[in-house]
């Protein structure tokens, strides 16, 4: 698997799926949902505004992304449809394995770790609302590449 | 939401209420399963006694594209604890779309003693019912299904063409951007690509969530049903009718709808759909 130059934590969790059943893959991801924290209420409250939102996500999830000291980001998720468990439990991976990595890390992270994560049986409907949450994370960090002039 | 019985469909003893269910959870001879799209659901919590039954790994052959023969649906039906004379209680996410689709699947075999819960996962959730994770277990049982017999309620390519020449009615019930031709998939979802965009021609665009009430997953009332699919697109409960979408799962739900509470006489679904025709050679598409 070829995971080179995306944040250290993700390429070691994506190593870690690879060696799993499908079973012991959904224990996994339902404990990261189990674990999912809402954007808290000093970043944002409802109603979420429009351009949070993610778009084609079925399960209205939205995303914020907060600049830290370290010239890198925190990411902030919501997902407002109480069904959308792998939207939730897509969204406290990230934020494990992708907050806190360099802007550069973010922005290589290629869209097919969707399938590592979730499974290539995943539904395209589910597989472009995932995807989706992956891309607004990933245009905070091209934004704010472009403000720190890089 | 108004009761079903009130509601003027065709045959409203094919629903089943969220109340209905949880007065039922113990109640011998019936068998609540659940159908979603997103495969976490179920392991995360579930209506207590509920099986699983998968599109993806229980209801597809593995090999071809088809759905499972009747040795397949024998062996499903036997580790699920479902018996001929079990009543299948089917539920899921998104509107019941999936619980549709494997009510669906389920026909070909002619385990006609089924319905479906009224708002699925969602009114259930709604409501502050009981949710479990453990995943209970049954005596299996001796399951002897007859051949699979697509003919009544499934449509291959070469019967929609012939549809297509007797005049005969289609629902696509893709998005308008599907139906339209603008969009055709996401690059990374090879399996579900198509090489022309559009519609198949004379097709009426009615996307299949409009059956739903979004804000708590039932079915609308035959009166409200009525007035989308014979009022505004002009379809007729006498006609043959064969509904598509992308891969044959949303179209089931709108089979289900015109089937059971609109009480069309004739509707098959097309599973090939928009991933079979969009594929085509030198068949017929609009846009």
């Amino acid at each position: 698997m070829t995971h080179e130059g995306i944040p250290q934590p993700l390429a070691d969790l994506l190593d870690e799926f690879s060696f799993l059943e499908r079973g012991e893959r959904v224990d996994y991801l339902i404990e990261y949902a189990d674990q999912f924290e809402p954007v808290p209420e000093h970043v944002a409250v409802r109603p979420f505004p429009e351009e949070r939102r993610v778009k084609r996500c079925e399960s209205q999830a939205y995303v914020w992304a907060e600049d830290t000291d370290e010239g890198a980001q925190k990411y902030w998720f919501a997902v407002e449809n109480p069904q959308g468990i792998s939207a939730m439990s897509f969204c406290a991976i990230l934020d494990d394995t992708v907050s806190g990595a360099s802007l550069d890390e973010v922005l290589r992270i290629p869209g097919d770790v969707v399938f590592d994560i979730f499974g290539r049986e995943v539904s395209m409907g589910k597989g472009e609302g995932l995807l989706g949450i992956l891309t607004s994370v990933q245009a905070f960090a091209r934004e704010a590449t472009g403000r720190q002039g890089v | 939401m108004s009761d079903i019985a009130s509601r003027g469909y065709s045959n409203p003893d094919v629903l089943v209420s969220t109340d209905w269910v949880a007065d039922n959870l113990d109640t011998a001879g019936i068998r609540i399963v659940e159908s979603n799209e997103d495969q976490l659901l179920y392991p995360a919590g579930h209506i207590p006694g509920a099986v699983q039954v998968d599109w993806a790994a229980d209801l597809n052959d593995q090999l071809r594209r088809d759905y499972l023969n009747r040795e397949g649906f024998e062996a499903l039906m036997s580790r699920s604890g479902i018996g001929q004379d079990t009543t299948v209680i089917f539920y899921g996410d998104r509107n019941n779309w999936w619980a549709c689709y494997a009510y669906w699947v389920f026909q070909l075999f002619g385990h006609s003693n089924a319905k479906v819960m009224d708002g699925g996962r969602q009114k259930w959730e709604q409501e502050g019912r009981d949710l479990v994770r453990e995943v209970p277990t049954y005596d299996a049982t001796d399951y002897s299904a007859p051949e699979r017999n697509d003919a009544p309620v499934r449509a291959f390519r070469e019967d929609v063409l012939a549809h297509l020449d007797a005049g005969g009615q289609l629902v696509d019930v893709r998005s308008p951007q599907e139906y339209s031709g603008e969009r055709l998939h996401m690059p990374d979802f090879p399996n579900e690509g198509a090489l022309r965009g559009g519609h198949i021609p004379t097709a009426k665009s009615i996307p299949w969530a409009r059956a739903a009430n979004p804000e708590d997953g039932t079915f609308k009332t035959a009166a409200e049903l009525q007035e989308i699919y014979l009022n505004e697109q002009g379809l007729s409960p006498d006609g043959d009718t064969i509904a598509y979408c992308r891969i044959g799962e949303r179209s089931s739900h709108t089979w289900f709808v015109l089937t059971h509470l609109l009480g069309f006489g004739n509707v098959r679904n097309y599973d090939g759909s928009w991933t079979e025709w969009g594929n085509l050679v030198n068949v017929p598409i609009e846009k």
